[in-house]
């Protein structure tokens, strides 16, 4: 029995750790450099960045843009998922094996490709404004997330549970709300996590749906760039790094960080 | 409230594959019958369209006068028992067992103290306020029986509820299973692959096999008078020999087998069911003798079971198992007759195959 790490093993997680953490650092870095333009060490001290992405009107929309959407497209999503991965999970004998790959396509297919497709189809195509364009979008971008991770929780129910209330009088639909749901909690609040950061963060879909007057924050932040190089732009990922550790700490002081990774 | 379950002309068909056939069976009321067979045999799928999980292709199911054929599941009212308990886990025990009165609209109060008193009934009192999760196989069983009895259903249903339960639990449990059926004279259908089970607990066992009902009787019956060969075979009568009633021979049957052996079978014990039948017989159905009236045989391998020795034993009709006396251990290759025990062996009708 040898409890010896080796010091090779070592320096690689050290080294992995440093790639993970260190753009972080950078970031948070920059955005507190007192100078009109991204550098790193920070150059003084000052959050003057940080109020700059409220004084600018573009940026205090797109968040609320992106925020709502974030919101709505993954409710939408989860409306269409769970149902879906539902359907997979109960009847994985009599469906056929293709179609729980279907609701993987929007992964599989290039981001670019379903953005540009959608701006053809929805957008121009069918006329739809900008808003309904983005949410559609968005729900189709976050479905595999919904359907494949309430399908894990899903996979691992035993459904004799859901025919056991059935047997004691529960209408099958009253017994998915009562009985089936919250033993699949979990799952559906993971999904929904996951999903919502997919789509706050997502740029390919959005640059096609986007038109005048509505844009989302990534959007945004790239249009900031081609015009200002300043820390506003490290200010405002921060700032949404931020938003995603206080998602994290509310999960993990309410259900606990590990539900998410079993 | 109890009741007698119909099932008439049944049918299951799923695509070209007939689960089940043209089945009949009647559970009389207050009865406890059991379905018994290997997987695959349609115990399962039986007991699954009673409780309306799957639809009849044909066939009418009913509860006493009720058709249950097309009412949905979860208006039929009959409580049923899972292999994996099934309990809610996100539910107490006393939530679990309070579910069913809740569907029904029960008060709070009186459904709270109904399902107490159904929880102390099944012995486990103090554990109204747990989680599934904290308790044995054993005791979550016993709170999947409190959920289904506490509905007062006028049908019990159990899918090999013992399954996953250790051996000395599982006794335990079906002594208790039975003793609850028995008190409050509940009509219950049983499904099990497990003969010992099956036997001890039920008023009547019917055996089944691909999809049909092979014999449904009383397990003394079972046991000692199997109706087909199928059955003989499934409760454990080892050999099977074919048979041929040549002459009568004062108050016996003399039979010739192959090989030209033949074997006087007394009228008093055996009735001849055709000219031609199979012999069939437990090991310890056919004694191992040095000398007497039987099938000539010679000795094989011989094991030592406990109560008896037991050897294969070569005859001209094919290989045989017998037992013999602990008090005369003989060597293999020794010559020896097979004395059939009349309690132990059975006459049958030769199938065509």
């Amino acid at each position: 029995m040898n409890d010896r790490i080796h010091p090779l093993l070592i320096a690689f997680a050290a080294l992995t750790f440093l790639f993970l953490i260190g753009p972080l650092v950078i970031i948070i870095g920059t955005a507190l450099s007192d100078t009109s333009f991204l550098t790193f060490p920070p150059q003084g001290l000052s959050l003057r960045w940080f109020e700059n992405i409220f004084e600018i009107s573009a940026f205090r929309r797109t968040m609320m843009t992106s925020f709502t959407l974030a919101v709505g497209g993954t409710i939408v999503s989860l409306i269409i998922g769970v149902p879906a991965a539902y359907a997979l999970a109960r009847y994985r004998v009599e469906l056929p094996k293709f179609l729980a790959n279907v609701y993987v396509l929007p992964i599989l297919v290039p981001e670019i490709v379903l953005g540009f497709s959608l701006m053809k189809s929805v957008a121009t195509g069918m006329g739809f404004s900008i808003w309904l364009s983005l949410l559609i979008g968005h729900a189709l971008l976050v479905l595999p997330y919904c359907v494949r991770v309430t399908g894990a929780s899903l996979n691992a129910f035993d459904f004799s549970i859901e025919e056991a209330a059935v047997s004691l009088g529960c209408p099958r639909w009253k017994a998915f709300f009562s009985v089936v749901l919250p033993n699949v909690r979990a799952g559906v609040i993971a999904a929904f996590i996951l999903a919502f950061i997919t789509s706050i963060n997502d740029v390919s879909i959005s640059i096609f749906l986007t038109g005048p007057g509505i844009s989302t924050l990534p959007i945004q932040l790239l249009a900031h760039m081609e015009q200002f190089f300043d820390p506003t732009i490290a200010a405002v990922s921060v700032l949404l790094m931020g938003v995603t550790v206080a998602v994290m700490a509310v999960v993990e002081w309410t259900l606990g960080l590990t539900f998410l990774t079993k | 409230m109890t009741v007698s379950l119909t099932l008439e002309n049944v049918s299951a068909h799923y695509g070209s594959t007939k689960v089940l056939e043209d089945l009949n069976l009647r559970v009389e009321e207050g009865e406890l019958v059991s379905l018994l067979g290997a997987s695959g045999c349609g115990k399962t799928t039986t007991l699954r369209l009673v409780a309306g999980f799957l639809s009849p292709t044909s066939g009418t199911i009913r509860l006493g006068e009720r058709d249950l054929t097309r009412l949905p599941a979860h208006a039929r009212n009959i409580g049923l028992v899972f292999q994996t308990y099934a309990l809610f886990p996100h539910l107490t025990v006393l939530d679990n067992v309070a579910f069913g009165l809740k569907q029904r609209g029960m008060a709070g109060k009186e459904r709270r103290a109904k399902a107490i008193e159904m929880i102390d009934r099944v012995g486990l009192a103090g554990f109204a306020d747990r989680y599934p999760a904290n308790l044995s196989g054993g005791q979550r069983q016993r709170v999947a029986l409190a959920r289904a009895l506490v509905i007062e259903p006028p049908l019990l249903m159990f899918d090999e509820p013992l399954s996953n339960l250790d051996a000395k639990l599982r006794v335990d449990m079906r002594v208790e299973i039975r003793r609850l059926q028995r008190a409050n004279g509940t009509t219950a259908l049983y499904v099990t692959h497990d003969q010992e089970e099956a036997f001890s607990i039920s008023d009547r066992v019917a055996i089944m096999n691909a999809g049909r009902i092979m014999q449904l009787d009383a397990p003394e019956v079972l046991y000692s008078r199997p109706a087909n060969t199928f059955v003989a075979d499934f409760v454990g009568f080892e050999n099977m020999i074919a048979m041929k009633a040549v002459m009568e021979a004062g108050d016996a049957v003399r039979a010739e087998m192959a090989g030209g052996a033949t074997l006087d079978l007394p009228k008093s014990h055996f009735a001849v069911p055709a000219r031609n039948f199979i012999f069939a017989a437990r090991a310890e159905g056919l004694q191992v003798a040095r000398e007497g009236a039987g099938i000539p045989a010679r000795l094989g391998l011989r094991t030592y079971l406990g109560r008896a020795y037991q050897y294969r034993c070569e005859t001209a009709a094919g290989e045989v198992v017998a037992n013999g006396p602990l008090s005369d251990p003989l060597e293999p290759g020794s010559h020896v007759v097979l004395v059939p025990q009349p309690d132990q062996c059975c006459l049958l009708k030769a199938e065509t195959p």
